[in-house]
């Protein structure tokens, strides 16, 4: 038996600072040194597969009264479950893999936890010490391949620094902007015989995120916000991520200011909110693409000023000054130079303004919107969010998604996948609250939906999840329906299922003179993708498929039986429940910004350029 | 001002494996170029200093030692202002010599304030340090005797005065050490 000295460091973690009177020091294998530092940091689920060399971590696993393991049928479904998790609960997401394809299939759910910011740890296991690096049996440099798309990533070899890095790597995830962090062990480390100490800790000297934002920046925006004449709230996923909800309603309504809030922030300001624009970008609405252009003031809260937001970022915005608060100091500057950087926690942020603000208002300067608001609501009216109805006798998409918004709430979890549909939901169900709307914002990442609505029902089971998919997502990731009916996750799918994939053909009708290659999902390559008759993707037939994979299967094609069936598949909540909606393939997506061109081209609907009057340049 | 020019960080990291891996990789990811590359000890155990020699733009520039601090491992970036610190490279050349030039060349070295290594019938060996543009001349004077080979390093530098940039690091290591 061989005792390791841990080396004697002091943290700068706070929370696993003082030896209190449950200070543990116990002997016993690294494998059950990995389960107890998961049970001490909190972890309550884990989403994972075993195989080889995470084989030794398992079976103190199958012990642990505290960490639920949830076997998925594909590490991916492990990954974005993990992030479904952590976006729903505001906790850190958890999965575990083992080496070699097991750690490589988690590469995407990674990159897209990455993209959107999300807490999440990946476990994975890894060779042995001494095979690293001989190409060994399901050996992959996990640690190489993720360098990229983690926040940091570790790779343990010596089984004593198991609690020091699990602790780390959590408080990583967690803290500063948010990420994922990868912790690959070596099998011989999970089975060394070590010592289990805790509390932990940690050293991480270069890792300091700022989370008070600066006092004289703060009084800085508060003067812009209250001087500008057409400011806008432009509101990212870092004020959700920072759970300043009430913080920004209340900035806002102090203020009058309009509020935008981008496809990572739905929710985080209500959408019946009568100072809320709806979603600038791509597909966003007319009022908030266009406030953002004609704007003299961004008041930017964790957002970063994405390609899919500015478009042509020469041309975005050009009349406005720019606040951009953010955590992440890299951000700040990054697309478009700041007027007033704020580095910092969106909630201190926030809360630090609204005292400003109230400081400029008592020194007598209030800033007077009116008639900024005279224009947002011209535009709010003359273009609000809608759709074109389906050929007669046809479901079209957006009514279905409406529909699911309108019976099933406001309290419900939306998770969505990549394309059309993913669009839609964000322009049709109404988001009222934080943490009511997943979806894979920066990755866009096709499957994403499945396991992530499985993440989030896993972590807040009280809640009524529905994962809103494509045919096309559908068929990447539906494996984990199994794992949902088998681990009493019963999560509802609704497929919006148009025979294709949608998003790109809306390109092609657009930008490919209406030449479909290879979007056609419903038939083979004989098919041009435009000949009817186009009722979905029958094969695989999805109702057949869910019944195969212990759910109930529903399909609806009418749009008279619409209603019913939604209210139908809320009626079940003791399994999975997918409904394939069959509907109108010809469906787009509107408004909408071409890639690469100016905001001030947006199309309301096709062909259809708003008409904002020259006034205001 | 949008003019490339070169710029010269020191890093502080923490002295573990991987780190220059995570620095190279951030560099080539995020498409900045790096011009020379230098990296080793310094008077604490527990940190490395990396040297790196970036031609950028100033907004570049700024992102760059962004992302570099965003890395977990990577501790403190300077820019130091080149009229404000020493630099320097080195250089080893082995430069053909026969009976006939070799008092040229040693002639040469001992301009340039370098150092003649090794020596045999058909060639010498010199080593030299300086800065960049030193080391560029001397290399031009040797050129017409023929360089068989040359090995040059990553450039160092250290700011001039008795200010350090390892203090206030170290004491937050210590703190946590």
């Amino acid at each position: 038996m061989t005792e390791h000295a841990a080396s004697p460091r002091r943290g700068d973690n706070p929370a696993a600072h003082a030896p209190g009177p449950q200070a543990v020091v116990e002997t016993m294998t690294g494998a059950q040194s990995l389960i107890r530092s998961l049970e001490a940091v909190g972890a309550d689920t884990v989403f994972g597969i075993p195989g080889g060399a995470i084989l030794p971590a398992y079976d103190p696993l199958m012990d642990s009264s505290k960490v639920r393991h949830i076997l998925v049928r594909h590490e991916q479904g492990a990954g974005h479950a993990a992030t479904g998790y952590a976006q729903a609960t505001g906790k850190v997401g958890v999965c575990m893999a083992t080496s070699g394809p097991g750690a490589t299939n988690l590469v995407t759910p990674i990159a897209d936890a990455y993209m959107d910011s999300v807490a999440m740890v990946a476990i994975t296991g890894q060779v042995s010490s001494k095979a690293i690096g001989t190409d060994a049996f399901q050996e992959a440099d996990i640690c190489g391949i993720t360098m990229p798309i983690t926040k940091h990533n570790f790779l343990v070899t010596d089984p004593a620094e198991i609690p020091r890095v699990i602790a780390e790597a959590f408080h990583i995830a967690a803290t500063g902007r948010p990420g994922p962090v990868l912790v690959d062990i070596a099998k011989d480390a999970l089975q060394a015989t070590t010592t289990f100490r805790w509390p932990v800790e940690t050293s991480l000297p270069g890792y300091r995120p700022v989370t008070k934002p600066h006092a004289k920046q703060i009084r800085e925006a508060a003067k812009l916000l209250v001087g500008a004449k057409r400011p806008v709230l432009y509101v990212g996923g870092g004020v959700l991520k920072a759970q300043a909800s009430a913080e920004l309603r209340i900035l806002a309504e102090l203020t009058g200011a309009p509020v935008v809030t981008t496809l990572m922030a739905l929710g985080v300001f209500p959408d019946s909110h009568p100072q809320h624009l709806g979603m600038p970008g791509m597909h966003g609405s007319v009022p908030a693409v266009t406030a953002l252009q004609k704007a003299d003031l961004l008041f930017t809260l964790g957002a970063r000023f994405d390609d899919r937001v500015t478009g042509k970022l020469d041309s975005f915005a050009p009349y406005a000054k720019v606040v951009h608060a953010d955590i992440d100091p890299a951000e700040i500057g990054k697309n478009r130079p700041a007027d007033v950087p704020i580095v910092g926690d969106a909630r201190e942020v926030l809360a630090d303004l609204i005292v400003a603000v109230q400081a400029e208002f008592d020194a007598g300067h209030r800033g007077d919107y009116a008639d900024w608001w005279v224009k947002l609501n011209e535009w709010k009216k003359t273009y609000p969010i809608g759709y074109e109805p389906a050929p007669a006798g046809e479901l079209s998409p957006q009514q279905v998604i409406e529909r699911i918004g309108r019976i099933v709430g406001s309290d419900a979890i939306y998770a969505a996948g990549v394309g059309q549909h993913q669009m839609w939901a964000s322009q049709f169900i109404t988001y009222e609250k934080p943490a009511s709307w997943l979806n894979s914002g920066g990755a866009g990442t096709m499957g994403y939906a499945v396991p992530a609505a499985m993440g989030a029902k896993a972590g807040r089971p009280e809640a009524v999840v529905w994962a809103i998919d494509g045919d096309g997502c559908f068929q990447m990731t539906n494996q984990e329906l199994a794992t949902c009916a088998l681990n009493n996750i019963p999560i509802k799918v609704a497929i919006i299922n148009n025979g294709s994939l949608g998003m790109v053909r809306q390109w092609q009708t657009l930008f490919y003179n209406q030449r479909y290659s290879n979007t056609v999902l419903h038939a083979g390559p004989e098919h041009d993708g435009i000949s009817p008759p186009a009722q979905g993707t029958r094969v695989p037939d999805f109702v057949l498929l869910s019944e195969a994979m212990g759910c109930v299967g529903l399909r609806c094609e009418r749009p008279e039986d619409l209603d019913a069936v939604i209210e139908q598949a809320m009626e079940i909540n003791d399994r999975p429940v997918v409904i394939d909606f069959i509907v109108h393939q010809d469906a787009m997506v509107w408004p909408m910004v071409a890639a690469g061109t100016s905001n001030d081209e947006i199309q309301f609907a096709r062909g259809v350029r708003p008409d904002f009057g020259d006034d205001l340049d | 001002m949008t003019t490339m020019s070169k710029h010269t960080l020191s890093v502080l990291v923490e002295n573990k494996p991987g780190v220059l891996a995570r620095i190279a990789a951030l560099f080539s990811r995020r498409g900045f170029n790096i011009d020379s590359l230098a990296v080793g000890p310094t008077e604490h155990p527990d940190i490395s200093r990396m040297t790196i020699v970036v031609n950028v733009e100033d907004l570049p520039l700024e992102q760059v030692t962004k992302q570099l601090n965003k890395l977990i491992n990577v501790i403190k970036i300077v820019e130091l202002d080149q009229t404000q610190a020493v630099q320097r490279e080195l250089v080893l050349v082995k430069v053909r010599a026969d009976a006939e030039t070799r008092s040229q060349i040693v002639e040469i070295v001992q301009l340039f304030r370098a150092k003649t290594v090794d020596v045999s019938p058909d060639a010498v060996t010199i080593e030299a340090t300086g800065s960049s543009d030193k080391l560029e001349a001397m290399l031009k004077m040797l050129e017409p005797y023929g360089i068989k080979e040359l090995v040059q390093s990553g450039l160092v530098a250290i700011g001039r005065g008795a200010r350090s940039i390892t203090d206030r690091s170290l004491r937050a290591l210590d703190r946590s050490a």
